[in-house]
């Protein structure tokens, strides 16, 4: 039990990092996935083979392997980043993917009658995207978009084998130096992440049936 | 073909996006050219950074039947066990005791909050286990808790007339959920449940950090075994098979989402439900 009280601070930094790598691959990744998703729902072919290439490629790929490229194999053709940043990167690349899919599947889950009434009382592009179909888009997209952050919150503990200490590299570090505390010590680090993704995953239930019946 | 965001094109759109793709064509390709004379530059494509791959057949067994090998083992035991656990969860989850359905709620909930690679950890280094049992441990833990999230949500999405009339025709509760609710939930969940098995292969991939020697270690010692200078064709020859190997897979949850469940009443479930859950 001494071995994780008095190393609170170790773990006040691994959970920092945790924290940081998680929102700020969380607001890449939401930028480029918004941005792919765009791509893939736009009426212009090679923008949605590209989306559709990107995805296909990066979701049927190990986050493992992509920590892998920006570690080992980048280096070796100039690309050479700080390790947390490699591990920012490869978050941001890998959950975009997921993203991506997510807000396609909420603007497909509009009714087309929506829009299609939206343009017959003369709205413009603009107008019909901003008043109609994005605000119905963005209900059925924040649940799976909250389940997505958890999954990064979790994902983000691969970092730990690519010299990022982050919350899963302290606990190794720890019981490295008290084997006897292993469990203890393992648990102290379950429960910073069960405090991220428990309240999260409630949230995005609820948020879940509130937008079921709004409909 | 109309859909949400614009109607079909008339002639003037029509060009308008055939311009279009034309430049943003233009400008991926020239982004790859211009990535392939980099690498080309610094000799990624010579000879000498490919030949362990067809000089002798020794790189191809020690990736595909080692490598990938013991990558398809851990995932094989794994998916097995996690998908007779999990609809053993399932069934205990959704039981009308409170005392079976309340610790089940509890263990889905905890198991579903904690990352995979810390799962793995607790078997290797809290039970002492070998590094085979700690991978195939964790990741059962982990994919029996979704795969019985997945099966409950097959199970609600049934019509409430399947479990009436089972219990109608005088089931019990126990036999309605066996017999009758959680084979249809199967067969309607049959996309989500595969694609869970591509997440879990994915997730093989954590032996790499906690050292069981699947197909991306593998690809580590090659590189240590070679040398540095075939890092790059290594990692593209195991992308490719990795993403060989999930794509067909993925491409399998898709055909079977499309042909939909005819055994199961009421047709496959609304996609919108399933995105974000197999990250």
């Amino acid at each position: 039990m001494d071995s994780v009280i008095d190393n609170l601070d170790l773990y006040w930094d691994g959970f920092q990092t945790t924290l940081q790598l998680t929102l700020v691959s969380a607001a890449f990744a939401l930028v480029l996935g918004t941005f792919l998703g765009a791509c893939r729902v736009s009426p212009i072919p090679t923008l949605r083979g590209f989306g559709t290439v990107y995805v296909e490629l990066l979701r049927n790929t190990p986050l493992t392997l992509v920590f892998f490229f920006f570690v080992f194999v980048a280096p070796q053709v100039d690309l050479k980043f700080p390790f947390f940043t490699s591990a920012l990167v490869a978050l941001s690349l890998y959950t975009a993917a997921f993203v991506c899919e997510a807000v396609r599947s909420g603007v497909n889950s509009v009714g087309v009658g929506q829009a299609e009434a939206a343009r017959a009382i003369g709205l413009t592009f603009t107008q019909s995207m901003a008043q109609i179909v994005l605000p119905q888009a963005f209900r059925t997209v924040v649940p799976p978009l909250i389940n997505i952050f958890i999954a990064l919150t979790k994902n983000s503990s691969i970092a730990a084998g690519f010299f990022t200490t982050e919350l899963v590299a302290v606990s190794i570090r720890l019981t490295n130096r008290f084997p006897s505390d292993t469990i203890v010590i393992l648990l102290g680090i379950a429960a910073c992440y069960l405090a991220i993704t428990v309240p999260a995953g409630i949230l995005a239930t609820r948020l879940e049936r509130k937008v079921a019946f709004a409909r | 073909m109309s859909v949400v965001l614009f109607d079909t094109p008339g002639p003037r759109a029509r060009r308008r996006v055939a311009i279009w793709s034309v430049v943003a064509g233009v400008l991926i390709a020239a982004v790859l050219v211009l990535a392939a004379i980099r690498l080309n530059q610094r000799g990624i494509f010579d000879s000498n950074r490919w030949d362990i791959f067809y000089e002798d057949t020794e790189t191809w067994e020690a990736l595909i039947r080692r490598g990938l090998g013991a990558t398809l083992r851990a995932a094989g035991v794994a998916a097995a066990i996690s998908l007779v656990a999990g609809a053993v969860v399932a069934v205990a989850r959704m039981s009308h005791l409170p005392w079976v359905r309340m610790p089940a709620a509890a263990l889905i909930e905890l198991f579903r909050g904690l990352p995979v690679l810390l799962l793995i950890l607790f078997i290797a280094l809290g039970l002492d286990a070998s590094i085979f049992t700690a991978v195939v441990g964790g990741l059962v833990l982990y994919n029996s808790a979704v795969i019985a999230e997945i099966l409950r949500a097959g199970i609600q999405s049934l019509p409430g007339g399947q479990r009436e009339a089972a219990l109608a025709v005088g089931l019990t509760q126990g036999q309605t959920l066996r017999m009758i609710l959680l084979p249809q939930a199967v067969r309607r969940m049959l996309p989500s449940l595969v694609s869970q098995v591509v997440v879990l292969l994915k997730d093989t991939s954590l032996g790499f950090i906690v050292g069981y020697a699947e197909l991306l270690r593998t690809s580590r010692e090659l590189r240590d075994f070679f040398g540095s200078r075939y890092i790059f064709s290594i990692f593209i020859v195991t992308a490719v098979i990795y993403i060989g190997v999930n794509y067909s897979l993925s491409r399998f949850a898709t055909y079977l989402e499309r042909r939909g469940s005819p055994k199961a009443a009421g047709g496959p479930p609304p996609l919108v439900v399933q995105e974000g859950r197999n990250v």
